[in-house]
């Protein structure tokens, strides 16, 4: 590739029947491409987790996914109330989910330990009252 | 094994057929969807009491073969389109989930 290919999406904060289908689209978009069954996975992962948060605690955003010869870059930007102790959060098992979201089988507290259990790098950009901003990669 | 030897079993409700030649490699029991979204095996049978669009998000983002719901359990009715339009098979039982992965895993002996 002598270009990066460059995909965005914008994910709504109210609708969980719809989450997940930014993620379903990428990884369609890397089975089409060839790219290794190991790879797909972990994008697959790591962004359906930070789509879904985005979802679940953030009111929605944007998600910006970049594909260059050797790299996928993902940045989940929100605007939502921010996350006030990364550390706390990137803890297993540590979860705000309300209980109507956790009836539906989220509020693990496992997401954010699994998006940086998948991706090669990432790194957390938060601001109470300003929003989030995700950026992870996975190296191909 | 593959989901059509799951379907001649006859021990499952079958809901949706999807894809009835796809390989079945090992059951996998969860409800949790990030804990099943990062330990879900690929073309695995994932047994699980969590019936909705995203248990088939997850299931189609892991490539598990098919999903088992258990103790009851139904999708909706626009669910149940969504599984059929991304092609995974769904199963029910009233059995709980323990009893239904054991049924799956006795097939494989
Ligand atoms: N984009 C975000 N904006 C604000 N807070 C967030 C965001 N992402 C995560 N958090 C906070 O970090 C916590 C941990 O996130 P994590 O994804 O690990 O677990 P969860 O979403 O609560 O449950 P699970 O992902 O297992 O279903 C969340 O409960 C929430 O408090
Ligand atoms: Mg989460």
């Amino acid at each position: 590739m002598d270009e990066n290919l460059v995909f965005n999406y914008t994910i709504s904060g109210d609708d969980f029947t719809r989450a997940g289908e930014a993620s379903s689209d990428v990884k369609n978009k890397l089975k089409m491409m060839g790219l290794d069954n190991n790879i797909i996975r972990k994008v697959a992962i790591a962004m359906y987790e930070g789509e879904i948060n985005m979802v679940i605690h953030a009111n929605g955003g944007t998600i910006t996914v970049e594909i260059s010869a050797d790299n996928i870059r993902m940045i989940l930007a929100d605007t939502g109330p921010g996350i006030a102790d990364i550390d706390k959060a990137m803890e297993q098992g540590y979860s705000t989910a309300p209980e109507e979201v956790r009836a539906l089988g989220f509020g693990a507290g496992m997401g954010l330990p699994n998006m940086k259990k998948y991706s090669d790098h990432m790194e957390i950009d938060s601001t109470v009252g300003i929003g989030t901003t995700v950026t992870m990669d996975i190296h191909i | 094994m593959t989901i059509q030897t799951l379907i001649d079993a006859g021990i499952f409700s079958l809901k949706v057929t999807g894809d009835p030649s796809k390989n079945i490699s090992k059951v996998f029991c969860c409800d949790l969807l990030s804990i099943a979204m990062s330990k879900a095996p690929a073309e695995g049978a994932w047994v699980t009491v969590m019936g909705n669009k995203n248990t088939l998000a997850v299931a189609s983002l892991t490539d598990i073969s098919c999903i088992i719901l258990a103790e009851g359990i139904q999708l909706l009715p626009d669910d149940l389109a969504c599984a059929e339009r991304e092609g995974i098979t769904v199963f029910t039982t009233d059995l709980p989930i323990f009893d239904a992965a054991l049924k799956i895993q006795e097939l494989f002996a």
